[in-house]
């Protein structure tokens, strides 16, 4: 019993994770039908800098800051000067963002060396959790508080502020949006940075708990985009439930099976696709 | 329809070229390397049978590759089977595997496509990865001997070099006869107006799930013979990065050509080969070349350098009144 309860929040924890770094993917290729393949290493980069400024002797809280600001401004930049380039031209965006990730995981390796490094956590926030003779971290705990909030801030952004009713509108209709007077390259711009600063403080969150290594970046990115494929494109709903889901299957599959962790993945997979192929929550086809 | 007299004399210098190879460069190094560029040149061919006749942008082709390679290698070197049998196995089985695979992608298109070849391919990456005690892991799987197929000594490079080029000519002809075939014509014709496909009767996703698996099948191929040269295989053949480099060769030869591939495949090959020489930051590289791809020559990396050639010889030669025109018809999409 203690094994599942304990599982059950690892997993809840992991897929906190997931829908930090999905959120913002699922977002951007909701409305802006970018496949950003740049996301994982977005996150990891993001851990990288806030490892950095913590090493420095930043505070944690500041790091994450500095982590999610960074990987903002980077997001910017791509966005306005190479992605902008590219509109209407869906693959070549892809093979682009394919292009930066692969130039900022091996510029990683390059800078922060191929070894694993462990990102301290607050102080604050060590220690364990106790009910009766269960304990857990506490800051796993913290985590999964992170995520719920973030989800509830992302709802009340998109279903109650007049910035989510354009971005709505861009997402269900973009030709029609935009004839309705919606600015949406500035919309564009400011969904690619709330994504790109979402990886990059969710790589620094996570660093306690994964660490930062290379080989992170394609570690979180397929995960993400199985949350997409699973909860469906430019859904917020869809992106929770998928990050859910699968961090559950990750968590207990890691812990039964842990040859096959992976290949418990498919499954999820192959069940949407077959049975419903826009995803649990989705509209439209991917 | 008959290739003009001009495309068979170019046919028959390359063929020429590629047959006296061993007997040029007599060093063992560069014609292993020739060897590799061939391997790779089946790889990208079948993986424009995808992009460049069927319009999907598949990011796991390495799957086919990797799993070929892992089966072959495991069924003869550790579960105490035939080298035919093995082979045959392998084969069969990744194009099993493509079926599936084929099944899931294809419901979905263009970007949906690409996410869902990715995904999976980095499930079975850590699959490998993972699953230590089938695959060895991060130290991969080694232990296979060549074959002697007809007492044929595989183990010098030369004799090696006639046998994976042996297969290319195969798959080259097939390949060709298929762009040729009805279905071949058919699967161009749903890349370029899907919807009129299906209106005029084609089952499209039939169409689309038949080249699927052809190209699984000739990427198998392709893995049976990496197996057969590196003797061992590692999780990193099935990683992204190799997905990527596999379209790298396609998109630089310029996509939907028969020859394209098998110049990307080489471009690609001497280029990682060298730079490896000299520094160590090869995915640094990929990346930015993917980007200058993109940014810069969109058409493709031998297309777009020859338009540079032409535009600059143009120049020199101070003749401009061609120039305009035929730029602006090229870089159209």
């Amino acid at each position: 019993m203690n094994f599942w309860i304990i599982q059950g929040l690892n997993g809840l924890a992991f897929g906190s994770l997931l829908f930090i770094l999905a959120s913002g993917f699922s977002l951007i290729f909701g409305l802006m039908r970018i496949v950003n393949l740049s996301h994982g290493a977005y996150f990891m980069l993001g851990a990288y800098v806030g490892l950095s400024a913590i090493e420095a002797g930043v505070n944690f809280w500041i790091a994450i800051l500095i982590g999610g600001g960074a990987i903002c401004i980077l997001g910017a930049v791509i966005e306005r000067f190479i992605l902008r380039r590219l509109t209407g031209q869906p693959l070549a965006q892809v093979l682009v963002t394919l292009g930066i990730a692969f130039i900022i995981a091996d510029t990683c390796v390059w800078i922060w060396t191929g070894d694993p490094r462990p990102v301290p956590m607050p102080s604050a926030l060590t220690g364990a959790f106790r009910i009766s003779h269960l304990a857990f971290p506490i800051y796993r705990l913290f985590v999964i508080g992170v995520a719920f909030a973030l989800a509830a801030a992302l709802w009340f952004l998109l279903e109650r502020s007049r910035l989510g009713a354009m971005i709505r509108a861009g997402v269900d209709d973009l030709p029609m949006a935009r004839a309705m007077g919606i600015r949406t390259s500035l919309l564009f711009s400011v969904v690619f940075c709330l994504g790109s600063a979402l990886a990059g403080a969710g790589g620094v969150l996570a660093g306690p708990i994964l660490s930062v290594y290379p080989g992170l970046d394609t570690d979180m990115l397929p995960l993400a985009l199985v949350v997409v494929i699973l909860g469906g494109v430019g859904s917020l709903l869809g992106a929770f439930v998928g990050s859910l889901i699968i961090g559950f299957i990750y968590s207990y599959g890691q812990a039964l099976f842990p040859d096959l962790a992976y290949v418990i993945l498919f499954l999820p997979m192959v069940l949407v696709l077959t049975l419903r192929p826009t995803g649990l929550f989705g509209r439209q086809a991917i | 329809m008959r290739a003009p007299a001009s495309n068979i004399l170019l046919w028959l210098i390359a063929l020429a070229a590629l047959l006296a190879l061993p007997w040029v460069v007599t060093s063992e190094y560069y014609v292993n390397i020739a060897s590799q560029i061939v391997i790779a040149a089946i790889l990208a061919l079948s993986l424009n049978l995808l992009i460049g006749f069927g319009g999907m942008i598949s990011l796991g082709h390495a799957v086919y590759l990797g799993v070929a390679a892992y089966l072959s290698i495991y069924l003869t070197a550790h579960a105490g089977f035939g080298h035919l049998a093995g082979a045959l196995i392998a084969i069969g089985a990744t194009t099993m595997l493509a079926m599936l695979f084929g099944y899931l992608a294809l419901r979905a298109s263009g970007l949906g496509f690409l996410m869902i070849t990715l995904a999976l391919g980095q499930i079975l990456w850590g699959v490998a990865y993972r699953w230590a005690s089938l695959t060895g892991g991060d130290n991969g799987l080694g232990g296979l001997k060549r074959p002697h197929p007809f007492g044929l000594n595989l183990m010098d490079p030369t004799i090696f070099y006639y046998f994976v080029l042996f297969f290319l000519g195969i798959a080259l002809w097939c390949i060709a006869r298929f762009i040729q075939s009805g279905l071949g014509q058919s699967l161009q014709g749903t890349r370029d107006q899907p919807r009129r496909m299906r209106a005029l009767g084609y089952n499209v996703w039939l169409i689309q799930w038949l080249s699927f698996v052809c190209a699984g099948f000739w990427g198998a191929v392709a893995g049976l013979l990496y197996a057969y040269y590196h003797q061992f295989v590692s999780p990193q053949t099935l990683h992204l990065t190799t997905s990527a480099e596999t379209l790298l060769m396609v998109i630089a030869g310029g996509t939907g050509t028969l020859l394209g591939p098998v110049v990307g495949a080489a471009l690609v090959i001497i280029l990682k080969n060298v730079v490896s020489a000299y520094i160590t930051r090869w995915l640094i590289l990929l990346g930015v070349i993917f980007v200058a791809i993109v940014l810069f020559m969109p058409e493709g990396l031998v297309p777009g350098i020859m338009r540079g050639v032409r535009a600059l010889r143009r120049r020199l030669r101070g003749d401009k009144m061609t120039d305009a025109p035929s730029i602006a018809k090229e870089r159209a999409p």
